[in-house]
Formats: structure tokens, C-alpha cells, sequence
């Protein structure tokens, strides 16, 4: 079992309380996930010329005590790409001039154990263990602002309860995935992924599911091209949701087997696995509340 | 009529369920309306009493379950699994009904106003089950007993490896499961069905749908057959 939560705003004056809404929302998915928690927030983008990366330090012997400070002077004398870090406990967001490739290589090379856990001009991400309400405590997300989010709780079923292995995943630039559900065959999608370059990060079979999708999208699919790929290639029963830059997407496996509820007023669309997590929402009680067809699509854009 | 009210946002699930399973002398000529139920799991599950339910909102999980007397109504949308393995009574559901609904129903008439999602009367025992809009996937599957009147369309694999249960369809059906067979409707199909309609309030006319029954091929192994189902 696992929760999904997701919501795009309608109306920029709305980008503010964007946090505030989400954080009942994932609270409530606590019964269907309570090991881990996160979330990937969508908000303004940076210019054409800068990238940001989430960083999760988690894993180091520093842990929350990791010197940031240290990394990002570090990343200026060594590239010069003028890196500022935004810093909640053991994520961070660091911002800087030019590509991403050759910071996260330095990232990699300057200490192996820290995670990169997204990548984009509007992307930030944090995840970790722990009830849903104490990651949501950690990282402040009640005062996360944004256009839109993709949050999940997770209870795991096939792959160990560590900090990366917690949804979202990412891959790319500002992508990222959840999933409720198991696949059947990641196995057969990783290694027909692998051979073309593509690097996984962990055992977990959701992330074979990620960078399935965001190949596709490299490869030129739009969204909906990718997802019709999607449902050919991948085996197993899934809920997942997903974020771009401009949009949020939805698909179920064709035998429905886990749950998802869509309330849509003209203020918001917000998608969660169960109504609980949707009840505390403003006007939702005149909200047109749906639940998403097997083997559809939906898009939404903010 | 005495009027009784629970306010899911401060009482618990468990307070209502405990209180619907009092006997049925202290339930007599009750009326339980139950307020902000936002979802909640388990929304008057195990009534064994002539009571009367109104939910005022869409509830989560197996509401009105294993229901045997009661009136239940939801004035919102049912998730997963509403009136499954119900006895007798009636569950009637105004929004949509998610997967499951009506599953196992031994007797009682379930009404959903609007669609209902995959394997709805999967494995139905006896019960009667109306739905107003359309059905999913898989709807009917093994059906042993009782009769499903969908209103709108059917989506693939319906009443496979049916049993006794009919399936009466208005719509359009995508495919029929294995063993599932369209039949000619007789008249005591059409006062079946004119019987429902009218219990749930709808005014189709009966000689509109299709009725679906089991072709009774699956009913004994056939070792010479090919298997190929």
C-alpha cells in the first residue's frame, strides 16, 4: 500500500498556500503509508541560463550536520558557477549558472554518499523516513509556495525503507514520479534501459518506471505519447502520478487495482488516493469529485 | 421518528458502528444521519436491524457492509467495496461507487445512482444490484445468484464465468466474458426489470436492455476439450 497526493493551483494568487493546502492532504495518507514521506514542488523557473539541484545528505556520516557552506564554496572555486544552498536540515537546494552535468559530477567526486535527489529550473525535492506528519515537520512544507506538487506516503512492499528508495523519483530535468502499486517486470526494464546509458540509482522498481517515462520524453514522446508507451512496456499494477514542469498527470493500471480521486474546482485540482485526503480542501464539498478511469490519461496544466 | 446524529470530524467510526449494532429493540424507529464522514473506512458496516442511514457526504471503504435490514443511504460517492456481502436491506449510493460494489451480496438491493467502477457484483450471491450509469471491467465476474440492471454501458469481460445470476444491460456492452451469452428477454425478464427500475427510481423501459446469462459451458470439466478458454 502506498498514498498519493497531487495539486495544481488554477490561479497564481493561490501559489502562496500552496504548502498550507497539501500538508492535511498528506497527512491524511498516513494509515496507507506511514514509513516515508516527500515531496516535489513546482514553482517559479529559474532562468534560462541556471539549474538547481535537491541534495540529500542524509546518507553521510555528517548527516543534518553536513557543511554546506563548505560544498558550495567548494563548487565556486572549483567551477565558478556562482552556487548559493537554501538549506532545510539534510536537504538542500543549490542553485548556480550553467548546466547541471558538470556540478552534479563534482557532487559525485566531492562525496559519493550524498544524494542527488532532483534536478530542473522549478523542481525541489525532499523525502525521507518517517511518519508522513514528521517529514512534513522537518522540511516546513506547510510553507512550501508553488503552481504544483506530486507528494507520496509510502508503505513498502518490494525494496528496503531507506531515504532514496521514498518517493518521488526523479530523472531528467524537472520530472518526477510516484507509485502505488508493484511492477512485474522493472527487471526487464532496467536492462533494456541500461545499455542505452541510462543509470539507476537504486533496486526499486518505481525508478525503472521513472526513467522508463522520462527516456521517452528525452526521445521526443509529448506526455501522452509516453504514457501510451508506458502502458505497453510496463507490467504490474500502478497508480502513478506524475509532475512536469507545466503539468500534472495521472494513469492507472487496466485492471484498476489501486485506488485515485480527483476533486476539481476552479481553483485547484487535487488528486489523492482515498477522499480522506481531499476533505479538508476549500469548497471541495462543490467540487466535481471523480475517480479516474483504468488505462485513461489525464493531464492537467497549471 | 427519533432523530440521531454523529459528526465523523469528532466521533469516531467506531462510536456510530456501536451504536448501529445495538439491539434492534433500541434501534427501532431510528433515524442515523451521519455528518462530515470525509472518507472514513467502515461507515455502518454490520447493521442487523430495520434502522435507517443517511450519510451526508462520500464515504471511504466498505461502507454499509455485510448489511442486513437497514436502509443505508450515501448521499455522496462510495469507494472500494460499499455493500459488499450484504444480507438483505437497502444501500443506496447518489454519487459514483468505486471498484467492488455490491461484491459477494447474498440478498438487499444495492442502488447506485451513478457509475460504478471494476468487478461490480463480482461473485453476487443473490442480492439485486442497479446501477444508473455505466459499469468496469470484469463486472459480474462469477456471479452465482441474483440480478445487475446497468442502465448504461458495460466495459470488458462482463459476467465472465457466470453462474445463475442475470445481468440485464440498456447500453453498450465491450465485450462479454467466457461463458457470458446474450438471451432474448422473456417476460418475466421484463417484470424483473420493470420491478427494479422502479424500486430505483428510474423509468427506462425494461424491453431496452439486453439481457446476459451464463451459456453453462464452463459447468462441467471437459476432458476432451482443447482448454481453450
Amino acid at each position: 500500500m502506498c498514498g498519493i497526493v497531487g495539486l495544481l493551483l488554477k490561479k497564481p494568487a493561490l501559489y502562496s498556500q500552496l504548502g498550507e493546502l497539501m500538508v492535511p492532504m498528506l497527512i491524511g495518507m498516513t494509515e496507507r503509508g506511514p514509513d516515508s514521506a516527500g515531496m516535489a514542488v513546482f514553482g517559479e523557473s529559474l532562468p534560462e541560463g541556471q539549474r538547481k539541484i535537491s541534495l540529500y545528505s542524509g546518507l553521510t556520516e555528517a548527516g543534518a550536520a553536513y557543511d554546506w557552506v563548505g560544498l558550495v564554496d567548494a563548487m565556486n572555486a572549483a567551477l565558478k558557477v556562482k552556487a548559493q544552498a537554501v538549506v532545510k536540515g539534510n536537504h538542500a537546494v543549490v542553485t548556480f549558472e550553467g548546466p547541471a552535468e558538470p556540478v552534479k559530477a563534482f557532487v559525485n567526486t566531492i562525496d559519493p554518499k550524498l544524494h542527488i535527489l532532483s534536478t530542473g529550473r522549478r523542481i525541489d525535492l525532499y523525502k525521507d523516513i518517517g511518519l508522513p506528519a514528521d517529514v512534513a515537520n522537518r522540511y516546513a512544507f506547510g510553507s512550501l509556495t508553488g503552481s504544483h506538487l506530486v507528494g507520496h506516503t509510502r508503505m513498502a512492499t518490494e525494496s528496503a525503507v531507506t531515504p532514496d528508495r521514498a518517493h518521488p523519483f526523479t530523472a531528467g530535468e524537472d520530472f518526477c514520479l510516484v507509485h502505488n502499486g508493484s511492477l512485474s517486470n522493472p527487471n526487464g526494464v532496467r536492462r533494456m534501459l541500461e545499455p542505452r546509458g541510462i543509470k539507476f540509482e537504486t533496486d526499486n522498481d518505481t525508478e525503472a518506471a521513472c526513467r522508463f517515462l522520462e527516456w521517452r520524453l528525452r526521445e521526443g514522446d509529448d506526455l501522452p505519447a509516453a504514457l501510451q508507451k508506458g502502458f505497453e512496456a510496463l507490467d504490474g499494477f500502478f497508480t502513478f502520478l506524475m509532475g512536469t514542469p507545466t503539468e500534472l498527470a495521472l494513469i492507472r493500471d487496466p485492471f484498476a487495482c489501486k485506488p485515485a480521486v480527483v476533486a476539481e474546482t476552479d481553483d485547484y485540482v487535487a488528486i489523492a488516493s482515498e477522499f480522506r485526503s481531499l476533505a479538508h480542501l476549500p469548497d471541495v464539498k462543490h467540487a466535481k469529485v471523480f475517480e479516474p478511469a483504468p488505462e485513461e490519461m489525464y493531464v492537467w496544466k497549471i | 421518528m427519533e432523530n440521531l446524529t454523529f459528526d465523523l470530524s469528532h466521533q469516531p467510526v467506531r462510536a456510530l458502528n456501536q451504536h448501529l449494532h445495538s439491539a434492534a429493540d433500541v434501534l427501532a424507529g431510528q433515524h442515523i444521519e451521519v455528518i462530515n464522514p470525509d472518507g472514513a473506512h467502515n461507515i455502518a458496516v454490520g447493521i442487523n436491524a430495520p434502522v435507517t442511514v443517511t450519510i451526508k457526504g462520500h464515504a471511504g471503504y466498505y461502507a454499509a457492509g455485510m448489511n442486513k435490514f437497514a436502509d443505508v443511504t450515501i448521499e455522496g460517492s462510495a469507494s472500494t467495496g460499499v455493500a459488499e456481502n450484504m444480507m438483505s436491506g437497502k444501500v443506496h449510493v447518489k454519487g459514483f461507487a468505486s471498484n467492488g460494489a455490491g461484491a459477494s451480496a447474498h440478498g438487499g438491493l444495492l442502488i447506485i445512482d451513478g457509475d460504478a467502477g471494476l468487478r461490480c457484483g463480482i461473485s453476487l450471491k443473490g442480492g439485486d444490484i442497479v446501477v444508473g450509469g455505466s459499469v468496469g471491467s470484469f463486472s459480474g465476474f462469477m456471479a452465482q445468484a441474483g440480478r445487475m440492471v446497468i442502465c448504461g454501458n458495460a466495459g470488458d469481460a462482463l459476467g465472465d464465468s457466470l453462474y445463475e445470476a442475470v445481468i440485464y444491460v440498456r447500453g453498450d456492452i465491450k465485450s462479454l466474458g467466457a461463458d457470458a451469452q446474450i438471451e432474448p428477454l422473456t417476460e418475466t425478464d421484463t417484470a424483473a426489470l420493470a420491478d427494479l427500475l422502479s424500486k430505483a427510481g428510474l423509468s427506462h423501459n425494461p424491453t431496452e436492455f439486453k439481457r446476459v446469462a451464463s451459456a453453462r459451458t464452463l459447468y462441467h470439466w471437459n476432458a476432451d476439450a482443447d482448454q481453450d478458454y
